[in-house]
């Protein structure tokens, strides 16, 4: 917890408490512990990626925090209040692409995020082409998810997530489906769009040069039990250019990411294989 | 479309032409099949008499309830059963399982209990139709996207919004399929329900007339249960297509 100027407490956008997360009762065999007793605070406006191989639970944790899976141990605040279910009024999700409702069009899948939390009717329209204007997207809401390329899909997936007006985005590898050069734009975009809006954002990703580029800080897991192993700060200012993946500071963090990574990876694989 | 229209039309054509032929050369005795002509003949003077409307429509009206009642039991089931995942794992294999089994063996026990009246054709058929709807009703739901449930969830949509835009439209299509193959199990168990034992309906002329050695008409009988196949599969077919396209 960090002290203001003026010396007042500054509660962070969200913060992890000693969360376990076990599966099975102890003692049985085949008990697994896929998180262990993590704890760490994401401040308002930071960027942080939870980093780590498949596995290693890191969606588990998003998904602690964004409500929809309850911890074995520990407790998950965000501002000043315990999470217990999903709070929409204060985390949108952002999954991949294929979430968009496809029986909807762009613009009902918007007007699903409003309906339930009390958006007057009147706002759902201008909210909605608000958030698809950010995106370049306006002229689709008439569309039918499958009639968008996979790029087109995602930008408004991500879209939906702002539309949602809310100070934190939880992001679950949304990149994923996308090739290499998509997700090169997109994550440009989404760091233009992320410092005007002043969101505090926990991304989760396997790839390090998305991590890097996009993140403030990187919290780099184990493979199961996953654990933070280690935190990499990116002091780089936002939005950041694509120039940013081709300077040596880059370059430097992207092994930093991966020598951590390595190991884990190395470990998570002869478990599999196992 | 056209010209499959007109190979169907031309293939009908040929198979009535066949069916003439055997029966003109008398390759085939007229005691076991008719010529069509004589069928036709046999038909438009059935469709003249209060005994063929009235046959026809116990048979349409034990479809239509037991049918009613296979979709009722076949949804609701399937949909209760995917509430937990122990219950799908428990009891889906007990509703395929029971599928499996031919339900026409018990037969005999629908007119113990029920009667020989249309209530005993109207359980077997209801009996019958709701395994297919129950099952796939079963799959539609268990196979939805648990994702899109977690995206709805984080948006704050309770458990009523969740059925009514995420599992219902994601399980439709594999229900609409069960709705289909179950509607097809009513109708034929229903027919061949009457035709085993029943004092009423169309299944049951078909074999009385078998009986009395009356082959032009129960030609004439079994021409309407194809011509109200037909048309009952293009319906259907139609009311699927319809439902699938939005």
């Amino acid at each position: 917890m960090r002290i203001s100027k003026s010396g007042h407490l500054i509660v962070p956008a969200i913060a992890v408490r000693n969360v376990t997360q076990t599966y099975g009762a102890p003692g049985d065999l085949r008990r697994v512990v896929a998180l262990e007793n993590i704890s760490f605070a994401v401040e308002r406006g930071e960027f942080v990626t939870l980093l780590g191989p498949s596995g290693c639970g890191k969606s588990t944790l998003l998904n602690i925090i964004g409500g929809l899976v309850e911890p074995s141990q520990g407790a998950v605040l965000v501002g000043d209040s315990p999470v217990t279910k999903p709070m929409p009024e204060q985390m949108a999700y952002v999954f991949q692409e294929s979430t968009l409702f496809p029986w909807y069009t762009v613009g009902e899948n918007f007007a699903l995020l409003f309906r339930y939390r009390g958006v007057e009717r009147p706002e759902w329209k201008s909210r909605t082409a608000d958030a698809l204007a950010a995106v370049g997207m306006q002229a689709f809401a008439a569309y039918y998810p499958r009639q968008l390329s996979v790029g087109m899909r995602q930008r408004i997936n991500l879209a939906r997530g702002i539309a949602a007006g809310t100070d934190i985005l939880l992001m679950d590898e949304p990149f994923a489906a996308l090739d290499e050069q998509s997700r090169m734009v997109l994550g440009e975009d989404l760091s233009a769009l992320l410092s005007r809006t002043g969101k505090t954002i926990l991304f989760v990703t396997h790839s390090i040069a998305e991590a890097v580029f996009l993140s403030d800080r990187i919290f780099v897991m184990s493979s199961r039990p996953g654990r933070i192993k280690s935190v990499i700060t990116v002091d780089e200012p936002h939005p950041r250019p694509p120039a940013f993946m081709l300077q040596s500071r880059f370059a430097e963090l992207r092994n930093a990411c991966y020598s951590l990574l390595r190991d884990e990876i190395r470990t998570a694989m002869a478990e599999a294989s196992a | 479309m056209i010209v499959e229209r007109a190979v169907q039309l031309g293939f009908a054509i040929v198979a009535v032409g066949l069916w003439y032929l055997v029966t003109v050369t008398g390759a085939v005795s007229a005691l076991f099949l008719p010529a069509p002509n004589d069928v036709a003949a046999a038909l438009i003077s059935l469709v003249r008499t209060d005994g063929f409307w009235s046959a026809v429509r116990v048979t349409l009206t034990t479809i239509a309830a037991a049918y009613a009642l296979a979709v009722i039991a076949g949804v609701l089931t399937g949909y209760a059963l995917t509430r937990s995942r122990l219950l799908t794992g428990a009891f889906e294999p007990l509703v395929s399982g029971a599928f499996a089994i031919p339900i026409t063996l018990f037969f005999p026990l629908f007119i113990l209990f029920f009667g020989i009246g249309p209530e005993s054709k109207l359980a077997y058929g209801a009996v019958y139709g709701f395994f297919p709807i129950a099952l796939n009703t079963i799959a539609g739901f268990a196979n939805a996207d648990r994702r899109l449930v977690d995206a709805a969830r984080s948006m704050g949509i309770g458990p009523a919004g969740i059925l009514r835009h995420v599992l219902f439209p994601a399980a439709f299509p594999v229900i609409l399929t069960g709705l289909r193959i179950g509607f097809f199990i009513c109708f034929a168990s229903i027919l061949g329900g009457e035709a085993i034992s029943s004092d009423s309906g169309i299944g049951h002329n078909i074999a009385l007339t078998a009986e009395l050695f009356e082959p032009a008409q129960m030609y004439a009988w079994i021409v309407c249960v194809v011509i109200a196949a037909l048309a009952l599969n293009g319906a259907v077919s139609a009311i699927d297509r319809r439902f699938r396209e939005t």
